[in-house]
């Protein structure tokens, strides 16, 4: 890895990241945990939602209906009595993929806004009928009295905990990243850049995409999974369809240019979320209209400003 | 020589206005077959109705045999049939390297392939540098796509036919935009390959035309008015008449 | 047999609603080129207007009048502000866009009016109900929706079959640049279209006020149904989405009413009761997927997008 600015701010944000639990001793500051807690599995989120939709053109706005299908995989089976994590995760992971594959499969036959619509309405569609089954809470939502268990592995240690999310959130990085330039990754952008010529050359990009779609929702399951642990509860309101809008936002803010771009998006938007409320009550009056600017001046999100970044130059001397 | 492309009556409507009429015609196997005629003939339609981009209403297609009339666009692709595109149609985000491998990836086997590196499969890369040596773009293999000038666009075009190593080249209007001695290279190279690829030529440029091809189709309206050797077409009463014209100096 | 007519018609009257919202969407889409998620929100704030202007004026329908162009004007200085530095980019572009101007319009609803939504109740002389026929009787209000909505849509049909600006609009729908070289003043023209479609969608919101609600994020919850309707009508199509939308209201409508006695006949007892409700929900997506399978560019489609 060459040492642009970019790679360095990536690395140094994971450093950051992994640092956290340390300064949050030393201040005392359990809220900063817990906050950023929530950012990794959100990044996560926002990681796994760029692979199709920033590499692979897929423009998805249903993508938080794979975390409230992860997280009512743990909170139904753990409301059974059913709490290993061995069983309840590959669960999740499952289910997210079972869906992903049903809604993909029809989504992927339309394009451009069909598309966007559609995967918008299919993800509505999983909030109404989960907030309509009463036995798991419905609208009120499920509590989750006990976390995930993993043998000697304490999820219910916060600690613990932030660094399991944090080691999957890294992992899910280094898995999108050899992804995207394998030959896999290659068709997927191929097919975002050009889907006629692809066609042509002679790839049938339907599988493909239907694939990516699949790997997607399955990671993003894996992110609900971990929110209804950290939450302790989950909600139909976790699917709702603006939470999806939150992540492509994450995705948007931080990049879509490189894997780890939206992690940069989650990191920021949360803090600023936080930062901003702090300010005034209302806040999103501010957000909105920012959306709007970086859309309009800053649409490389922060991965474009850093890989755009040059270090400065020494003067030559003159000769 | 046997017929490589069989087309029988094939037809194509959009709403009142037919692009293509009951044609009939065939490209035989090893020839440089032209097919040439006003604008509005029907020309690319024809083209895009072979390669598969386009369904057809009625007729059939004929490839090495087999019947492709309804087989999807990539899977014409893998019984070797390759196209180029008269408005040019690449990866334009991806290097020149990239745009070519990809072409090559496509008939090395399957994609499902998600660990390993593309960019470092020497098989992909080699085949890939190969066809860009055929057409002289190799010194441009690093570069972005978007930043290359017209002419190299066309160039890259052709490489990507190339690279799948078709059995038929179907070339929409290879030289369109480009200037003379960028045309004079395009004719030289279409030269080279003549022997080697059975290739079905759409052009306007008449020099061209008359310098390269082996048979000559003349479309008019979605259908074939005239076919055959060079001469022939050159002389045809008809083809003056409603193309070439009557002064024209070919 | 009442009850089934009764819903019957409540069907029509959501449908014709429903229709109202999907229009604007679909003019907006259709000529644009714009995804507009923030859509909703010009239905929200037409039903706060609502609320608000019939309280000062003591008059529901002096209420509803003023609400309807004071949502038109909205509508034209968003499209004025934000909306026109949008055309021409990717719909990507617009999704993010307009998602921002819903997260500003909602907290610009709680801003001025608080966080507790509003009430707008009903004039008496609609707040009865009207005997159709003998033995039936039915909401006079819901008969004045149904009424209202069918002739704004006859209205929206002549307007864009039989006038010039509707030619435009047609004309603008399949091919833009055209329009443009045809020295049509096309910012107007944009200005104009997004302004009426913002008013229809306050209509929308002013006229289920009395019946429904008047809350922040109720645009969120309406928009869903509109783009599923757009999806199965075509998009850019207003035929398309009457149908689409009479359709979707009848099965909604229906559906609700009525699965969970169906339920009830073939699954046990408990069975019926738990799935009902998830089920019936699950209706209009599912009847959005079969028409995806068999026309995936909806039933209607107006140009090749």
């Amino acid at each position: 890895m060459t040492l642009s600015i970019r790679n360095l701010a990536t690395v140094a944000l994971f450093a950051a990241l992994l640092l956290l639990p340390l300064y949050v001793q030393a201040t005392g500051d359990r809220f900063l945990l817990t906050l950023f807690t929530r950012i990794v599995i959100l990044a996560l989120a926002a990681v796994s939602l760029n692979l199709i939709l920033g590499f692979g053109g897929m423009m998805s706005f249903g993508h938080a209906a794979y975390l409230g299908i992860g997280g009512y995989a743990v909170g139904m089976l753990a409301h059974e009595g059913i709490v290993s994590g061995l069983i309840q995760w590959p669960v999740a992971l499952a289910a997210s993929a079972l869906f992903a594959l049903v809604i993909g499969a029809l989504s992927l036959r339309t394009r451009g806004v069909y598309f966007i619509m559609i995967t918008l309405a299919f993800a509505q569609m999983a909030y109404y009928v989960i907030a309509g089954i009463a036995r798991y809470g419905g609208d009120d939502g499920l509590t989750i009295y006990k976390r995930s268990q993993f043998g000697a592995l304490n999820l219910s240690n916060k600690v613990v905990f932030y660094y399991v999310c944090l080691a999957l959130l890294m992992a899910t990085v280094y898995l999108v990243w050899r992804l995207v330039n394998s030959r896999f990754g290659m068709v997927i952008r191929g097919a975002r850049s050009n889907e006629t010529r692809m066609r042509a050359i002679g790839f049938p990009t339907y599988r493909y995409k239907l694939v990516c779609f699949v790997i997607a929702g399955t990671l993003g399951g894996l992110a609900g999974a971990l929110l209804a642990n950290h939450n302790e509860f989950i909600s139909p309101a976790t699917m709702y369809w603006t939470r999806s809008g939150d992540l492509i936002v994450m995705v948007v803010l931080g990049g879509m240019g490189s894997a780890a771009g939206p992690v940069f998006g989650a990191v920021a938007l949360l803090v600023l979320e936080e930062v901003l409320s702090g300010i005034t009550e209302y806040w999103q009056i501010i957000l909105g209209p920012l959306l709007l600017l970086i859309v309009l001046f800053a649409r490389g999100g922060i991965d474009g400003l850093l890989a755009a970044a040059r270090w400065p130059q020494r003067k030559k001397a003159p000769a | 020589m046997s017929a490589l492309l069989q087309v029988d009556k094939l037809a194509k409507r959009f709403g009142g206005i037919v692009a293509t009429d009951d044609l009939v015609f065939e490209v035989a196997e090893g020839e440089l077959h032209a097919i040439i005629g006003p604008n509005g003939a029907g020309k690319t339609t024809l083209i895009a109705q072979l390669s598969g981009q386009l369904p057809a209403d009625s007729g059939s297609i004929r490839f090495a045999g087999a019947d492709v009339t309804r087989l999807p666009a990539w899977r014409r692709s893998h019984l070797g049939l390759a196209r180029s595109f008269q408005i040019t149609s690449l990866f334009l985000d991806l290097t020149v390297l990239d745009n070519v491998a990809l072409a090559v990836q496509a008939h090395a086997g399957h994609s499902f392939h998600f660990w390993r590196d593309a960019r470092a499969e020497a098989g992909l890369r080699r085949n890939a540098r190969a066809a860009l040596d055929e057409v002289g773009l190799s010194n441009r293999a690093d570069a972005r796509a978007s930043l290359l000038s017209h002419g190299e666009h066309r160039l890259l075009e052709l490489a990507m036919a190339l690279a799948g190593k078709p059995r038929l080249l179907l070339l929409d209007e290879p030289m369109a935009g480009l200037g003379p001695d960028e045309s004079a290279r395009m004719v030289e190279m279409l030269g080279r390959l003549k022997r080697r690829y059975t290739i079905l030529l759409v052009e306007h440029d008449m020099e061209a035309v008359f310098a390269l091809a082996d048979r000559i189709t003349v479309l008019v309206y979605g259908r074939v008015i005239a076919s055959g050797a060079p001469d022939v077409i050159r002389a045809d009463a008809q083809v003056r008449e409603a193309y070439l014209g009557e002064d024209e100096h070919v | 047999m009442t009850l089934f007519i009764e819903q019957c018609l409540n069907g029509l009257q959501f449908g014709l609603l429903l229709f109202l919202l999907a229009a604007g969407l679909t003019l907006v889409f259709g000529i644009m080129d714009l995804v507009n998620l923030a859509h909703g929100s010009l239905y929200m704030i037409g039903a706060y207007f609502a609320a608000t202007f019939a309280a000062w004026t003591g008059s529901f329908v002096l209420g509803a009048i003023l609400a309807f162009f004071a949502t038109l004007l909205v509508g034209m200085a968003v499209e004025v502000i934000a909306m026109r530095r949008l055309y021409g980019r990717d719909h990507l572009d617009h999704v993010l866009g307009t998602f921002g101007l819903i997260l500003f319009f909602d907290e610009a609803v709680r801003l001025i009016w608080g966080p507790d939504g509003m009430s707008l109740p009903l004039p008496s002389w609609l707040n009865t109900a009207a005997t159709i026929a003998p033995g039936f009787s039915y909401s006079a209000y819901k008969l004045a929706i149904i009424a209202v909505t069918l002739a704004v849509a006859g209205g929206l049909y002549l307007l864009v079959m039989r006038t010039r600006i509707g030619m435009l609009i047609r004309a603008g729908a399949s091919n833009r640049e055209m329009v443009g070289a045809l020295g049509v003043n096309i910012k107007l023209l944009y200005t104009l279209v997004f302004g009426l479609g913002a008013a229809l969608a306050g209509l929308a919101g002013l006229m289920q006020a009395p019946i429904l609600t008047v809350q922040i994020g109720m645009g969120e919850n309406i928009l869903i149904l509109a783009f599923v309707i757009t999806v199965i009508g075509g998009i850019g199509s207003i035929r398309g989405s009457f149908i689409a939308a009479l359709f979707v209201g009848f099965v909604d409508t229906l559906g609700r009413s009525f699965f969970p006695d169906i339920l009830r006949a073939v699954l046990s007892p408990a069975a019926a009761a738990t799935l009902a409700p998830a089920l019936s929900s699950m209706l209009i997506y599912l009847l959005m997927a079969i028409v995806l399978i068999v026309k995936p560019e909806g039933l209607f489609s107006a140009g090749g997008r």
